[in-house]
């Protein structure tokens, strides 16, 4: 009896290494697998494309006083064209990149009780303002919000799990939840094929045009614009965008909370 | 003892149940089916990669594309001196312009429900 259980043991024992070094072998062969093709993917390579535009910080001028609603329907159209942005006939489900609200609206602190005759029915064009301190991308669980090196605040869709974190964080309203499919909304003719849809139950918002600057075009509502909107980079000091900012005073939407918006306004 | 023969009745029942899946199974499986190229496909000869690599490891390739167009802005994707937009939709759709002869028929027979297509598009076949 004794020596039957002692047997047992000594050849559980062995059995026990004998499985366990052939997983490890099992292991270290599909090591060398991922080893190899780690190696094989070394030799491509990213980059940007030769003709992109870039930027230390992205930013936009909107010069109110060249305005229109013409204009700003036009610079709407575009923006919602080129991005394939649904219109959906229910304002609830309505999904907004770029769009027109009156002074009082735009500018809630600056509501003056005898204001300029012009600023009470003039369209003021708003959109995402790209801020510098972006509550969206702090409230973000996933990070699919997040900042690019060159300011502009971006949406990962791969990434949304639709909670709306970013909509409630945001003060200016600028996110749209999809609570439809937004296919159902796009006309086939108006549909951008270069450019993805959205999938229901995600957030989307402008992205300042990160896929046009990617090939050296300006962003669609600035080349609709008739010079309404001036884009460019913040952070040189040469820039048009700059120059004109020097020379114009320009306010910026809720600046006291503190988001510092890229986004300027001449009134 | 005596319970002998219900034992083994019992036995042979569930050895029948157990292995139904299997000779109930027997001989339907159909066999791989085979991505068809299209024209413009067959024409190119050669993907981006290699075509055991593109058939082995195209959804980390796209992993890679996605992740490093979006979050870098890096969109071209450089190979052998080679410069790819890294696209789905612009680049590998332009060539395999038949997403149901070529995606959708593997993806299918493996069960794979990849939801690239909820937002990219691709282009509408003529039926």
């Amino acid at each position: 009896m004794e020596n039957k259980r002692r047997s047992f043991l000594k050849f559980a024992g062995v059995s026990v290494l004998g499985l366990g070094s052939l997983s490890l072998l099992d292991g270290l062969t599909s090591d060398d697998v991922n080893a190899s093709s780690g190696k094989a993917s070394a030799e491509a390579t990213y980059k940007k494309t030769a003709n992109a535009l870039t930027a230390k910080r992205w930013g936009m001028v909107v010069d109110t006083r060249k305005l229109n609603d013409r204009i700003c329907k036009k610079m709407e159209k575009a923006c919602h064209e080129a991005h394939n942005v649904p219109d959906h006939e229910n304002k609830n489900h309505e999904i907004k990149w770029i769009w027109e609200a009156h002074y009082n609206h735009v500018f809630p602190g600056k509501n003056d009780e005898f204001l300029q005759e012009r600023l009470k029915e003039l369209p003021i064009p708003v959109l995402c303002n790209h801020c510098a301190n972006p509550p969206c991308v702090q409230a973000c669980p996933t990070q699919a919000t997040f900042q690019r090196e060159d300011g502009i605040v971006l949406m990962d869709f791969h990434r949304c799990i639709g909670c709306r974190f970013c909509m409630a964080a945001c003060p200016y309203g600028s996110r749209s939840f999809n609570f439809r499919d937004p296919r159902e909304a796009i006309k086939p003719e108006n549909e951008n094929k270069e450019f993805p849809t959205r999938t229901k139950g995600v957030v989307e918002k402008c992205n300042f045009c990160a896929e046009r600057l990617a090939v050296g075009k300006q962003p669609a509502c600035v080349e609709v614009s008739k010079g309404a909107l001036i884009f460019g980079d913040l952070g040189d000091p040469q820039s048009e965008i700059r120059q004109v900012l020097k020379d114009n005073y320009a306010i910026r939407r809720k600046q006291n909370l503190g988001t510092n918006p890229s986004v300027y306004y001449l009134v | 003892m005596s319970d002998k023969p219900k034992i083994i009745i019992g036995l042979i029942i569930f050895v029948a149940v157990f292995t139904f899946p299997f000779w109930y199974n027997h001989g339907a499986a159909s066999s791989a089916p085979e991505p068809l190229l299209s024209d413009k496909a067959k024409e190119a000869k050669h993907c981006v990669r290699d075509t055991d690599f593109m058939r082995k490891e195209h959804m980390q390739l796209l992993d890679g594309w996605r992740d490093r167009t979006v979050r870098d802005a890096q969109r071209v994707y450089e190979i052998e001196g080679k410069e790819y937009m890294a696209s789905l939709s612009n680049t590998c759709m332009e060539c395999h312009s038949n997403k149901a002869d070529f995606c959708d028929r593997c993806h299918e027979y493996a069960s794979v429900d990849p939801y690239c297509w909820d937002c990219h598009t691709y282009p509408k076949e003529k039926k």
